[in-house]
C-alpha cells in the first residue's frame, strides 16, 4: 500500500464524507476499491461524466477525490471543472497524475503542462504542486478538510529529505540559502523540479554562488512575500518549472512584481512548447530541466548580470513535433 | 387522479405560463423552451416530488435539476406557485440586484444546481442520486433534458456511465418538443429513434404526453424505478404550448416582448383571440 493509498482508506474511516472517484487510474489506487465499497467510484474514460459527478456529489456534503490523468482531468473535463465544481465553490479535490515532465514517453498529447495557468485561472480553485511524496500526502490532509476545491499535482517521488514547516497554503518553504539573507540567485520553484533545483543549487554553491532555492508549495493562493523578498534580496530571480513560459511561476512573478512596483532580473526556465518525449532522464536533459542545464542557463544569466547586460535571451519555439 | 386534482393542475400551469409571459418583456426570456415544459414541472412539483418550501433541505428530499436551463423561467414560477419563493420576486427578473435570470441560480430557494451550459447536470444528477444510495435515501433525481441538448456527447457519455452503475434512483425526462434553438432537431442532428437509443444504452425508456396531467401521472407512478437501470421519459411537447401564436414557430424560441403584447399573450393563455405580434423575431442568442 503506498501512502496515498493509506491516506485516502485512513481518512475515508474517519471522515464518511470522503468519495473517491476516477476516470479508469487505478494504478495509484489498488488497494482503495476494495477498501472503500461504495465510496470508490470508477466512471471508466468519462472525465466530464466524473467532474459532474463529483460536483454534484460534493453539494451534497461529500468530499470527493477526483483522480484522472492530469492532461485529460484539466483539459477534456476543464468546462465541468470550471461550471460544477469552481463556481460552486464544492470541496473536490482533483489529483491530476504524471503532470509535467512526468508523462514522459507518452507524447504531447498527455503532457500537462498548462494545467497550473488554466487551474489558477479559476475562481474559488487553488493549486498544489508537492515535491516529494511525503508533502504529496501532508498537504493533501489539510486541503480535503479545506471546504474548497483543489487541483493537485499528483507526485510520488521519494521523500527530499528536507526539514519541511508543515503545509500551509500560500506558504512557501525555503530549501538551499537563508530566507531574509542576501543572495546572488532565489530560485523559484515547484514540484518535481524542486529536487532538479536543489542539486542546481549545490553545483552553484562549489561556483561560490550563493543561491536560495525556494518550493512555492501553492501556486494558487501564492505566497507575494516570498516572491517580493526575493526580488528585495537577490541579484536574480529564477523561475523553474515543467510548464509552458505561459501562465505558471514565470507569469505569476511577473504579476506579483507588476502588482508591487518591484522590479528584478528574472530568468524564466520552464517549457517554450510542448517536449520530445521519452524516457525521463533524457526528457529533462532535452528540454533543458535537469539540474545540470538549470545551473548552467543560471551561471549564464548572472554573467550577463554582472557586466549589466540585462537583455533577456528571447525564448526559442521549436518546430512542431507531431 | 379526479377531474378536480386534474383542473387543479391545470389552473396551476396556466398561471405559471402567465409567470413566464410576464418574463418574457422588458429583456425577454427563452419562452418558446419554458412554456413546453410547464406542464411536466407543475406535475411533478405538486404530485410526484417529494420536495416542499418546508423541507427544501432535508436530506431525503427529491432533486430536480434543470439541465438546458433556459427553461427557468417555468421553474421560477412553479417555485412562486408552491411557496419556495414569492411571486413578486419574479418582478426582479433581469435585476441585477437578485438572482433571476435566464438560467437557473442555485442561490433561489428550490433550485438545487445551476446550469446553462448544456450537458451538465444528468452527471450531475448521477453524483446526487449515487450519494442518496450510499445514504441509503430514498431520494430520487429527476432530471429535465431538452431535446436539442442530446446534441451534447457529454449526456451520452453520462448516460452510458448511468447504465454502467446503474444508477435506478435517476429519471432524466426529455422535453421533447423537436426544437432546438432555430431548427427542428430533426432537420438539423435527427434523434429519432430516440427511446431505442437509450434502451440500446441501458436505460428505461418510456414516452408521455407532457401536455396531459393525467398521461403524466400514469407515466410517472407507473415507472419502475430501483430494478437496476436509469429511467429516461420522453415527454412528448409542443414548444410555445399555450400560446397559438408563437407555437411550433422555429423563431420563437427567445423572445422579448412589448408591454402591449405581452399583454394581448396573457389574454391569449386565458383563451381570447391570438395575439399579433409584430417585435423582434429570431433572437438568436
Amino acid at each position: 500500500m503506498n501512502a496515498y493509498e493509506k491516506l485516502l482508506l485512513d481518512t475515508a474511516s474517519r471522515d464518511e464524507r470522503l468519495v473517491v472517484i476516477t476516470a479508469e487510474n487505478r494504478g495509484h489506487l489498488r488497494t482503495v476499491p476494495p477498501m472503500l465499497g461504495d465510496r470508490f467510484i470508477d466512471v471508466g474514460i468519462a472525465e466530464q461524466t466524473m467532474i459532474g459527478m463529483a460536483g454534484g456529489m460534493a453539494v451534497r456534503g461529500r468530499v470527493v477525490v477526483a483522480h484522472a490523468l492530469a492532461a485529460f482531468l484539466t483539459m477534456r473535463a476543464f468546462e465541468f471543472i470550471r461550471d460544477d465544481v469552481a463556481m460552486v465553490n464544492a470541496p473536490v479535490i482533483l489529483v491530476g497524475m504524471v503532470p509535467g515532465v512526468l508523462s514522459d514517453g507518452n507524447g504531447p498529447t498527455h503532457q500537462a503542462i498548462e494545467d497550473v495557468s488554466i487551474m489558477r485561472g479559476l475562481p474559488n480553485m487553488g493549486v498544489f504542486c508537492p515535491c516529494d511524496e511525503r508533502e504529496f500526502v501532508d498537504g493533501m490532509r489539510v486541503l480535503l478538510d479545506s471546504g474548497h476545491p483543489w487541483y493537485v499535482r499528483y507526485l510520488n517521488t521519494p521523500d527530499l529529505q528536507i526539514d519541511q514547516k508543515p503545509f500551509e497554503p500560500g506558504k512557501a518553504i525555503t530549501l538551499r540559502g537563508a530566507s531574509l539573507h542576501h543572495a546572488n540567485v532565489t530560485i523559484l520553484t515547484y514540484g518535481f523540479l524542486t529536487h532538479q533545483c536543489i542539486e542546481a543549487a549545490d553545483a552553484l554553491r562549489d561556483d561560490d554562488m550563493h543561491v536560495r532555492v525556494v518550493h512555492m508549495r501553492t501556486l494558487k493562493p501564492v505566497d507575494s512575500e516570498a516572491i517580493l523578498s526575493a526580488a528585495r534580496s537577490s541579484e536574480l530571480v529564477v523561475t523553474v518549472e515543467d510548464h509552458f513560459l505561459t501562465g505558471g511561476l514565470s507569469s505569476i512573478v511577473a504579476e506579483t512584481l507588476m502588482q508591487y512596483g518591484q522590479s528584478v532580473p528574472v530568468l524564466s526556465i520552464g517549457l517554450p512548447t510542448w517536449f520530445a518525449p521519452g524516457r525521463l532522464t533524457e526528457v529533462l536533459e532535452a528540454a533543458r530541466l535537469n539540474s545540470d542545464a538549470i545551473a548552467y542557463r543560471i551561471r549564464e544569466r548572472f554573467a550577463d548580470i554582472v557586466h549589466h547586460s540585462h537583455m533577456p535571451p528571447s525564448p526559442l519555439t521549436k518546430a512542431s513535433h507531431v | 387522479m379526479t377531474r378536480f386534482e386534474v383542473e387543479e393542475l391545470e389552473t396551476l400551469a396556466l398561471r405559471v405560463r402567465e409567470h413566464i409571459v410576464r418574463m418574457s418583456t422588458n429583456g425577454g426570456c427563452f419562452i418558446g423552451a419554458s412554456l413546453s415544459c410547464t406542464d411536466i414541472l407543475v406535475y411533478l412539483y405538486k404530485r410526484f416530488l417529494n420536495i416542499r418550501p418546508e423541507t427544501v433541505n432535508s436530506e431525503d428530499r427529491d432533486i430536480l435539476l434543470l439541465s438546458k436551463g433556459h427553461d427557468v423561467p417555468a421553474l421560477y414560477g412553479v417555485l412562486a406557485e408552491t411557496g419556495f419563493i414569492s411571486r413578486e420576486r419574479l418582478q426582479h427578473h433581469l435585476s441585477v440586484d437578485d438572482d433571476i435570470y435566464w438560467h437557473p441560480n442555485r442561490k433561489v430557494s428550490g433550485v438545487e444546481f445551476h446550469s446553462g451550459s448544456l450537458g451538465h447536470l444528468l452527471s450531475v444528477g448521477m453524483g446526487m442520486a449515487l450519494d442518496a444510495r450510499m445514504k441509503g435515501l430514498a431520494t430520487r433525481v429527476v432530471v429535465i433534458l431538452g431535446d436539442g441538448e442530446l446534441n451534447e456527447g457529454s449526456i451520452w457519455e453520462a448516460s452510458l456511465v448511468a447504465s454502467a452503475l446503474s444508477i435506478d434512483n435517476l429519471i432524466a425526462v426529455v422535453d421533447r418538443n423537436h426544437f432546438q434553438a432555430n431548427l427542428r432537431t430533426e432537420e438539423l442532428v435527427p434523434l429519432e429513434p430516440l427511446a431505442d437509443k437509450f434502451r440500446a444504452f441501458g436505460w428505461n425508456a418510456t414516452h408521455v404526453n407532457g401536455h396531459d396531467m393525467r398521461s403524466l401521472d400514469e407515466c410517472f407512478t407507473g415507472l419502475h424505478l430501483n430494478t437496476g437501470s436509469p429511467t429516461v421519459v420522453i415527454a412528448d411537447t409542443r414548444r410555445g404550448k399555450g400560446l397559438p401564436s408563437i407555437e411550433e414557430q422555429a423563431d420563437r424560441w427567445f423572445c422579448n416582448f412589448n408591454v402591449e403584447e405581452t399583454q394581448a399573450l396573457l389574454d391569449e393563455l386565458n383563451g381570447h383571440a391570438s395575439a399579433t405580434i409584430t417585435s423582434e423575431r429570431l433572437v438568436v442568442r
